[in-house]
Parts: C-alpha cells; structure tokens; sequence
C-alpha cells in the first residue's frame, strides 16, 4: 500500500482540491512549485538553519524513566513542547513563510483555533517583516485571550470569524474568502494537514522533521531507527502526518492516532473524528468529516482548543480506513488525568492537545520490550488555566 | 439534450437571473418566490441549497444559509416543496449548491431527483470542473442536467478554453476577485475584463454574476455578456422588504 500523496493529490480515495475556481490559480501555482522550491539548495539551507538556530532544532527524544516503569515499557517522548513558541506548529510556519517568499507573495493569512498556529504564524511574518492577518473565531477570541495578546504583540492583526458557530472551522471560512478577496499578494499559511492539496502534502513535509530526528536519535539510544510503535494526538493531524512520515512504510512500526472524545463518543459532545464521521468535503479536501445526515458540517468539542476540528486530515482518514493506523480517543478525563501523571512523574506540563496522546496507556497496553515514542506536540502553559480549573489546583 | 436553459440562451434579450437561498426568509417561501420571480419577468432562477459553511460566500448569503438551516430547510425538503413546481413555473431553474449535501444525498439519486422535479442545471462552486469532467459528467447528462462553471478575471485563457469546452449552457462569469456580496459599480478593470471575455468568442454564452445590484450594474455587465445574475442584492431586499414586494425589486433592474 502506498501512503504517499498521489500526483493528483489523494491518499487512497481522500484529499483532492475541492475549492472553488476563484482559488484555483493560487493553488494551482502552489502545486506546480512546492515540490521545487522546497528542494532547491537555498531553500533548504535557509529552512534547516532557522530550525536550528530560530526554532531551538533538534528537539530531544526525552527517555521519559518513571513514566516507562509506571506503564511496564519504553516510553520516549519527542520534545516539540521544546521549539520556539511551544509547540510543532512553528516547523510549518517556518517553511511557509519562505515558501512564501519564494512565490513573491508578501500578505500572510491564517486561521487558528487555540491560538498556537496564530502565534506561531505571527512570530514567522514578524521575522520576515510580512503583513499577517489571523482570523480566529470569536469565541476562542474570548476563551484564548493570552494567545490573542501574544499574537497582537507581536504585530499581527486578529480578526474575529462572526459566521456560522465562530470557532475553528470558521475561522478557516473566514481565511479562505479572505484568500478569495486578495489573489494575488497573499499566501494562506494552513495550520495543519488540511484543506486542498497541495496543502496536506506540504504541512506533512514540513513536519516530517519530527520523524526524521525520530529515526537518528532513536539509533544512538536504542541502536535501530524503528520504534514498535509512534503515537500522536490528532486534531487537523500535523503533528501526528510529521510523527509518522518516514514510518509510514516501514511496517514493523504501529502508527497509533489519538483524537479527542470530548465527553465520550457518543455524548453528542464530541471530535472523535475517525469514529464519528462520514466522507465527505470540508475546506476543500475530500476526507472524513462530522456531519448531519444532511450534509452540513457540525461542531465538534474537545476540552482542548487544539484538537476540535470536524475533519481530519486526508492522510489520517486513508491510514484509518486502510487499517494501517490504530485509532483511539481519549475523554477529556482521561487526558487532563494523564497530563497531570506526566507533570508529576517527568516534570513537565504538556499541553492538553498532547496530554490526549499520552492517554493512549488507558487504552492499550505494550509488552516491556516495546519501543513507543509518544509526540509531546506542546507544552502546557498555554493550558494552566484549564488544568487549574479542572484539578482545583 | 432538450434543456430550458439552452432555449432561454436563444432568446433574443438579456437575461436577468435572480439567486436567492432557499428557506429563507421563512421556510415554505420557495415556491411563491419562484413563482413572483416568473410573473415579474425574470428570466431564469438560481435556488440556492444553504449549507453550513459555504466559503465562496459574502456575510449576506452566509447570514441567509444559516437562517435558512435554522429554519428546517434540508435537501429533502426543499426537493419536497418543488415536486409540483412544473405546473405553475416554466423559467430554466438551477439548483446552486456546495458539493458536500449532494455527495451526502447521493450524486445519482440527487441528479434523478432533479430530473423527476424539472430542474434544468446545477452550479456547485467546490466541485472542480477536472473533477466532474472525470467522475461526474455521465450522471449529470443521463439526467440531463447541466452543470455550470465558473470562470474569474483570474482565468487564464487556456483554461477559459477548457472550461468551455466541458460546459453546455452557459459559462458563470465571476465578476471579480471576491466572494459574493454587492458592490456599488464595476470600473474599468472589470469592464476590460468583460471585453476580454466577449472577445474570445466562447462557444457558451456568459452569464455575469457576483456583485450586480441594481440595473446600472445590471446594464454594465450585460453590454457584452448576455445577462446576469442578482444574488446578495435581492436576499437584502427579502430581508427588508419580505417576500410581498418583489415585483418592486424586479422592476428596478430593467
Ligand atoms: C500542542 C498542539 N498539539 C496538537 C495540536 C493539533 O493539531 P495537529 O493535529 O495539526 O497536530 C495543536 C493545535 O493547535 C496544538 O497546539
């Protein structure tokens, strides 16, 4: 099975670029030169160097002690909480940002749900000197104050999504007719492995530095490259597209997906996308989505901003459907509990987006020997508030 | 293919087309307002299917959809409301949707269900031509309906020409870079626009939509295309005026 992207743009029979003609020249010529760009020596130069000296690269494969004994196994976890800003987000925005330089392009839109690809994509334009629009829906504006505050700060203007239920999904909407309205100057810097191709395909390859330290760190420790298993939380899945990328066809590894239950699958409160929704098409990208029976696009709901997105990514949905992905999803218990196990027993607070894949130790159980590298997407201080509530610190 | 539409593009006049969403402003008005569009001289109607996240929208249309979902409307339902339509309307009329609904209801069992009603066309925005050119068009022409495309002053020319090529009725001209909404007229850039198209001889007529308003946009925009479409401008008068006084509105484009 092949779990790359197709030249058309599809993983199995999802993604694809349902986008209506007015976008079709920016995305055309986004998919015509990607692939180039990203392979010519002074992109790669200039990418590799602000991971490296920017972003803090490469993040730690952390051999997490008390953690393994607890749960009778290997457990490493992937450091991302470590980067610039907090968490994977900014491997994208970095790439973005000079891919969109490359294409001339000097207007950088984005939408956010939490805030995390907000701020990460202000830092970027407020390093290369762009114009940067957010567009976030009014309701997160009100629950994310500190990231609007960081965002403002740093030069870029939040613009509230009013339409429909004024969070994530539309603040997507609102981006997209933004992007509609401006064709030629602007770039739309997606923050996860969403919408039409080529996006889901480049937010992978830009993430995919994840996986590819995965591999050299994991030889020095444990002297071979594949873990038994890598494990990551999912919301659009960028961090999880760059965990597993350069395992996806390695079959002695297990790819394990955590998504959000919310409440609990069926407490109608919910973003357990794999579990609850049906193919169809969502910003573009044909992929697994929750939806009326109608056809209309619901909301989700997760105690973690980060993970309520309805969809999921084409590549999750194809690894779902295929088999060669094992889904789960946690509860909002079950990750505010194991986000709270990892702070006392390692020291650090995650955020609750990857305290969800933590959860995977009450869903599964691994054998001693088992090598399992959990992506640690984000750190938690952007979450105090929500575990001091929740734990009545 | 026998189709409304293609005899309404004979007709020797500019066509003027109105788009308004359905189940809005109450629920059951879809049939009177297709039937004072007709009576009031409208030429042909776009009957808007309202989904829950429809990106190539302005706030209007956006605000029309949700009231309209709040409403109950549903494909099922609007497919309902327009069974006996045929006995009191005769205009081409175009279902104008987003992809997601119809693949939700089934692609063939929603072009049969058009057929059965005497819808003559669709306009679905996310569905790309390439796509339906690969995947879709058999179904939609055993049925026969037309699908129509849209095309910006964005467009290069070869792919005008493509798109020409797979369409059969007409060509929806974007009037410009923007979602819909109203604008107050069209300057030179897109008057420019307008001659480019018209010089390129398409094999289908073009019908101009997004941001006309009022019969000086109305004028503009048909000097070379042969009519245009009125969406936002129409659902504001709805909106403030209700469902009572469309003749008013009608009679104010020509
Ligand atoms: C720390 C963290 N992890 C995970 C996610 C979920 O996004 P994705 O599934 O694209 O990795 C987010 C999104 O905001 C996040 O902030």
């Amino acid at each position: 099975m092949n779990y790359n992207v197709t030249e058309k743009g599809y993983y199995g029979t999802y993604g694809g670029a349902y986008i209506p003609e007015m976008l079709y020249p920016n995305v055309e010529n986004l998919r015509q030169n990607y692939l180039k760009i990203m392979q010519e020596p002074s992109f790669k130069e200039e990418f590799d160097q602000l991971l490296k000296d920017y972003v803090g690269r490469p993040s730690p494969l952390y051999f997490a002690k008390r953690l393994s004994e607890k749960y009778n196994t290997k457990v490493y976890l992937k450091r991302e909480d470590l980067n610039h800003t907090g968490a994977h987000k900014v491997n994208n925005t970095i790439g973005q940002i000079l891919m969109a330089k490359k294409l001339g392009k000097n207007r950088i839109i984005a939408e956010t749900g939490a805030g995390q690809h907000g701020v990460a994509t202000a830092t970027v334009c407020a390093l290369m000197g762009m114009d940067c629009i957010v567009y976030m829906g009014e309701i997160d504006i009100a629950r994310q104050a500190p990231n609007v505050a960081r965002m403002k700060m740093l030069g870029a203007e939040v613009r509230p999504a009013t339409s429909g239920s004024k969070t994530l999904k539309d603040a997507t909407n609102e981006a997209i007719r933004d992007w509609i309205n401006n064709p030629v100057d602007t770039h739309y810097i997606i923050g996860s492995a969403i919408g039409p191709h080529p996006y889901p395909d480049m937010v992978t390859r830009f993430q995919s530095i994840i996986s590819e330290e995965i591999k050299w760190q994991l030889k020095e420790k444990e002297g071979r490259e594949n873990p038994d298993y890598v494990v990551a939380c999912i919301g659009g899945g960028s961090n999880a597209a760059g965990t597993y990328y350069h395992f996806l066809h390695e079959e002695e590894v297990g790819i394990i997906a955590v998504e959000a239950a919310g409440k609990g699958i069926h407490s109608g409160e919910s973003a357990a996308t794999s579990a609850l929704g049906k193919e169809g098409i969502i910003h573009g990208c044909r992929t697994l989505l929750m939806q009326t029976e109608d056809g209309q696009i619901t909301e989700p709901y997760s105690i973690s901003a980060g993970l309520d997105y309805p969809g999921v990514g084409p590549l999750h949905s194809h690894l779902y459907t295929s088999g060669r992905g094992e889904f789960y999803s946690a509860t909002d218990d079950e990750a505010m509990t194991s986000g709270l196990e990892l702070t006392q027993l390692e020291g650090i607070i995650p955020a609750i987006e990857s305290s969800h894949a933590l959860a995977i130790f009450k869903h599964k159980t691994f054998k001693p020997e088992d090598v399992v590298v959990i992506s640690l997407s984000g750190r938690g201080d952007k979450d105090l508030d929500n575990y001091i509530k929740y734990f009545n610190l | 293919m026998k189709n409304r539409i293609h005899s309404k593009m004979q007709e020797d006049k500019k066509l003027l087309s109105i788009y308004f969403t359905a189940g809005y402003p109450a629920l059951n008005n879809t049939v009177q307002i297709l039937e004072d569009l007709e009576k009031n001289g409208v030429d042909m109607v776009e009957i808007g299917l309202p989904f829950s996240d429809p990106l190539a929208d302005g706030p209007t249309i956006q605000a029309s959809s949700s009231k309209a979902l709040k409403n109950g409307m549903t494909t099922a339902v609007l497919f309902d409301q327009l069974k006996d339509i045929r006995k009191t309307v005769s205009i081409p009329l175009i279902l104008m949707g987003y992809f997601n609904p119809m693949m939700q209801y089934g692609v063939e069992a929603f072009c049969k269900k058009c057929q059965e009603i005497g819808i003559d066309g669709l306009i679905i925005p996310d569905l790309p031509v390439a796509v339906y050119h690969e995947e879709y068009q058999p179904i939609f022409e055993k049925y026969g309906l037309i699908n129509v495309f849209l095309i910006t002053p964005q467009t290069d020319d070869e792919r005008i020409r493509y798109i020409d090529s797979v369409s059969n009725g007409f060509i929806y001209m974007v009037s410009s870079a923007s979602v819909t909404g109203s604008q107050s007229g069209f300057g030179n850039t897109q008057q420019d626009y307008f001659k480019r198209i018209a010089a390129m001889q398409l094999k289908n007529p073009q019908i101009v939509g997004f941001g006309i308003s009022n019969s000086e946009t109305f004028t503009q925009a048909t000097t070379d295309a042969k009519g245009a479409i009125i969406g936002s401008a129409f659902i504001k008068h709805l909106t403030a005026n209700g469902v009572a006084a469309i003749g008013d509105f009608v009679q104010h484009i020509r």
